[in-house]
């Protein structure tokens, strides 16, 4: 491109950086989706005893979107160390239990990449303990698992972590109540609006019939896209299984101010 | 086009993985305009819940958000500042955050927001966050025309969202259910 073209470049690029600032100024802002948000259970849900007394008793009152919910924390690069995705790297021993990979992408609605994304992970170890003063269930603590990472998203919305298949482990909530296997996923995506606390569960796992959590969301359809795939073409020969997760985030309304 | 992954509960063993050091102290304590803001979380039998995670989001002191969104040049950001800040309750159900007041921002439409910060609540038995907000005590001419905060029909459920004013700071006291129940959003 001749000089003169990248300074009408220029040019033309602060003209629309003007613009763009003279509609943050106005409160002109496009909101996050509403729609889909019918997959996520209800405040209360009897069947899971605690929502009882926490589920708030009055009407939620409708936000729309503003600059304050369209914007959210953004976590560098600088703050992931390169073993924070390894669970089994922490100690100098290995954890017991079945190596497994849990890859995925993180999208939006539209089915867009959410790129450069922090995602936590936490759960069990593989006797079904977690490494926590609040955890009473008699199975052993794992000397070598701590049982937390965390990953930032690549351009294209991966991630991957490599932990243990965490143990079933019994709960307090009914008689002879145990939940799933799962690890719990904390998602931020890119702002205050798409922020997500999920959890994700195996394949076939006999328990899920009488959890009330994985049970809490209504639709059945749904529930099933909180299970991970068993992945045998990223499975590593002689090493572990692979499991792929895709999670997705309220994407983008169309235009400005539509609710 | 892909459906939305359902929210599930963070559980009670959050602190396995969060919040990290340090993350309710956003701004250094002795920075000149250093609040702290101190809270209880209570549930419906009004007992303290000691396995919550709050997290806030806000704008800097002149009313800039550290995100790319925010492109209002003409306010400076401030290094270091990132405008969010976690904690996690304690044993009694408190939580505690070092922060400052967020300047002014727009507000949907024109006009500007009052001060505030936004708040997610996130605990065993809540099956997805509750959102909230914190307004300020100060700010009472902003507060009476903010759309948000007038959003909210009832004036005792209003002021739920009105930190107070105590010694050393503000108090901002989250009840999730019954008596003096928080008003929450849904965004």
């Amino acid at each position: 491109m001749s000089s003169a073209g990248s300074e009408e470049q220029a040019t033309i690029n602060e003209e629309e950086s003007t613009v763009a600032s003279e509609l943050t100024r106005n409160g002109e802002v496009t909101g996050y989706r509403h729609d889909g948000l019918e997959v996520d259970p209800p405040y209360l849900y009897p069947d899971y005893v605690s929502t009882r007394t926490r589920a708030p008793k009055r009407p939620l009152v409708p936000l729309a979107h503003t600059l304050s919910e369209v914007t959210g924390p953004v976590y560098g690069e600088d703050r992931i160390g390169e073993l924070d995705h390894d669970l089994t790297r922490q100690y100098e021993g290995e954890p017991l239990g079945e190596r497994i990979i849990v890859h995925g992408r993180l999208l939006d609605q539209d089915g867009k990449p959410v790129r450069n994304s922090l995602i936590e992970i936490w759960q069990a170890n593989a006797a079904g303990r977690y490494r926590h003063d609040g955890d009473r269930h008699p199975a052993p603590l794992d000397p070598n698992f701590a049982g937390g990472g965390r990953a930032m998203t690549d351009d294209e919305g991966r991630y991957e972590f490599v932990t243990i298949k965490p143990g079933a482990y019994p709960w307090k909530n009914n008689p002879n109540a145990w939940r799933a296997r799962h690890i719990h996923f904390s998602l931020f995506g890119p702002a205050f609006a798409t922020r997500l606390i999920t959890q994700m569960f195996f394949p076939g796992d006999p328990l899920f019939f009488q959890d009330p959590i994985f049970n809490s969301v209504p639709e059945p359809k749904d529930r099933e896209r909180m299970i991970c795939r068993y992945d045998h073409d990223r499975t590593v020969p002689e090493w572990a299984l692979a499991y792929e997760y895709e999670i997705v985030l309220r994407g983008r309304q169309a235009t400005p101010m539509e609710d | 086009m892909p459906a939305l992954t359902p929210s599930q509960t963070i559980g009670p063993f959050l602190r396995i993985q969060v919040p990290y050091e340090g993350e309710e102290r956003m701004v250094a304590e002795n920075d000149p305009d250093a609040i702290h803001i101190r809270g209880t979380v209570y549930d419906g039998e009004g007992e303290i819940v000691d396995d919550a995670l709050v997290e806030i989001w806000q704008a800097n002191r002149v009313g800039r958000y550290a995100h790319p969104e925010d492109n209002r040049e003409e306010l400076p950001l401030e290094e270091g500042f990132t405008g969010f800040g976690r904690c996690a309750t304690d044993s009694e159900g408190r939580f505690e955050f070092i922060t400052v007041k967020p300047g002014r921002v727009p507000a949907r439409g024109g006009g500007l927001q009052a001060p505030h910060i936004d708040v997610s609540v996130f605990a065993r038995g809540l099956l997805k966050r509750l959102v909230t907000r914190i307004y300020f005590p100060d700010e009472a001419e902003a507060n009476a025309e903010d759309p948000v905060l007038s959003s909210i029909e009832h004036p005792k459920e209003r002021d739920t969202l009105v930190a107070i004013p105590q010694e050393g700071g503000l108090r901002f006291d989250i009840h999730l259910q019954g008596d003096g129940e928080t008003a929450f959003f849904v965004v």
